[in-house]
């Protein structure tokens, strides 16, 4: 007989063992650990309560016997606290139990429903909850031998609940911290825009321009399939590659007519003075300053500040490069007139290889015929450009027809740089 | 997860075949279909383990579940084709306490 009682018992204790473990259920957990409790040595009722020290409460996960009136909150006081935490993870059967306050106030319910042991669950010295037991199913007293087996069927228990606290703490953690993150992602985003707003402050006949590469620069990138990081990284790039322009006078940058060989150089400058003022910030897209400091380059060489070859320019250079003379091209300057829509297509297709990357190119003409084919509903073209602009009549084609004429890579591209 | 409980039910009796389905978390559906019966008027209560190797402890606490609602709706528990070595494990954990064997 003892033996047979020895092998149930540890069986539900390796049972328990393996349930705290691996289940990944944690209500299912709870009530499984309790059915082994209670089977072990066939107790007729319980319930297991897990400790709120916020609200200084026990709030009961899963009950057995206890009938639907026992309470399924039970408030603690500092003393009830103290206790349980000097008394450690051992059961207390109800007659020492009735000095704490506690359970002066629900006396009626335990006694009522029998409950003949309580096991506070202390693990590391911290209170994660009690577990209530009733009367054998043989009618007998608690034996050493069931106190001990309760006791080691407890911890597991308690650090079932324990990891669950654990769990849910890093939850929250992680929860706060990832709106942390969004508030802070939130907080470039708007003063990235402000700062485009301010660089385009200085010019009054390009108003909006930083805005403008911002967002077609973020057509491109979507074009190109990139994930949504890297597509506002994009826009950021446009937003801000003409920082630099804040240092430059403003007679130079809003002179009405074409600006001398002096005042050219000092202009030029400007994507030099844009990587220095964004070099230093921490931008969680890290080839901004790049944008801003290779934005005049060319594929063939012959644009500034260095003069560049094809793929010694950084991709998000060549991006924002071709966004920023779409949006020179397609607005009115003071010494030039906006050029037409089938004008700029046949200047991007023949310039593709020479200023411009081919695929770019392809991106970009790709993202207009969607949007003027339906294929994509943003509008962003229109609201950019205006209805009218967009809509000219025979644009669809010239699109269709460009995109079949462009080739894919540049005849330009470097080979080696040694 | 299988939940299909055979349970035949005549009068005020009501027979459950337990089969292995009572050793696990699911075998609260037993308890539950058990309820269900008193809640109808089932005074005689027959918990058939013929198809029942062994019992473990979510089995026994499953079991206790039974016992108490049908104590509490003063219906008659009893265990039938139970096994010798179960025999044993209920009558060392005293649930031969409150039910008779058949």
């Amino acid at each position: 007989m003892e033996k047979q009682k020895l092998i149930h018992t540890f069986g539900a204790l390796a049972e328990l063992g393996h349930e705290v473990a691996h289940k990944q259920n944690f209500q299912e957990m709870i009530r499984t650990s309790l059915h082994l409790l209670l089977g072990s040595l066939a107790i007729m009722r319980g319930g297991v309560a897990r400790y709120s020290r916020f609200g200084h409460e026990l709030n009961m996960l899963v009950i057995r016997g206890l009938g639907e009136e026992f309470p399924l909150t039970l408030s603690l006081c500092d003393e009830d606290e103290r206790q349980f935490l000097t008394n450690g993870l051992a059961p207390i059967e109800v007659a020492q139990a009735k000095v704490l306050p506690f359970f002066q106030i629900y006396d009626r319910s335990f006694e009522k429903k029998r409950v003949e042991l309580l096991v506070p669950l202390v693990i590391r010295n911290e209170i994660v909850g009690v577990i209530l037991l009733g009367e054998k199913a043989n009618g007998e007293p608690y034996s050493a031998y069931d106190l001990e087996i309760i006791c080691a069927m407890s911890r597991h228990i308690g650090v079932g609940i324990a990891q669950r606290n654990l769990m849910a703490e890093l939850e929250r953690r992680a929860e706060e911290n990832r709106k942390l993150y969004e508030d802070l992602r939130t907080t470039y985003k708007d003063t990235v825009k402000a700062f485009a707003t301010a660089i385009d402050c200085k010019d009054k006949y390009t108003e909006g321009h930083s805005v403008r590469v911002g967002k077609y620069s973020e057509i491109i990138a979507e074009e190109l399939g990139w994930d949504e990081n890297e597509v506002e990284g994009a826009a950021v790039a446009g937003y801000l590659h003409d920082v630099g322009k804040l240092t430059v006078e403003r007679n130079i940058i809003n002179a009405p007519y074409r600006i001398n060989a002096k005042e050219s150089a000092e202009l030029n400058k400007h994507p030099a003075v844009g990587y220095e003022i964004l070099l230093p910030i921490h931008h969680p897209y890290a080839d901004v300053p790049l944008a801003a400091k290779y934005h005049h380059e060319r594929l063939d060489g012959r644009g500034y500040p260095d003069g560049l070859f094809d793929k010694e320019i950084p991709y998000i250079a060549k991006i924002v490069n071709l966004a920023d003379s779409f949006d020179a091209m397609t607005t009115d300057r003071p010494y030039k007139r906006r050029r037409p829509a089938n004008e700029i297509i046949e200047d991007l297709q023949r310039n593709s290889g020479k200023q411009f990357a081919p695929e770019l190119v392809t991106a970009f003409f790709k993202g207009m015929l969607k949007e003027l084919t339906g294929e994509n509903k943003d509008k962003r073209f229109r609201r950019l450009l205006g209805r009218d602009y967009m809509e000219t009549e025979g644009i669809i084609p010239m699109l269709k027809n460009a995109l079949n004429g462009i080739s894919p890579t540049s005849s330009l591209t470097l080979v080696s740089l040694d | 997860m299988n939940t299909n409980i055979i349970i035949r039910a005549e009068g005020e009796k009501a027979v459950v075949y337990a089969s292995d389905y009572l050793n696990k978390l699911s075998g609260e559906t037993i308890e539950r279909e058990c309820r269900r019966q008193l809640d109808m008027g089932c005074k005689m209560l027959v918990v058939n383990f013929a198809e029942t190797e062994i019992v473990n402890s979510i089995g026994i606490s499953i079991l206790l579940g039974v016992i108490d609602a049908a104590q509490n709706a003063g219906a008659k528990v009893i265990f039938s084709d139970v096994k010798a070595e179960t025999i044993e494990l209920f009558e060392m954990l005293g649930l031969t306490n409150h039910v008779m064997l058949n």
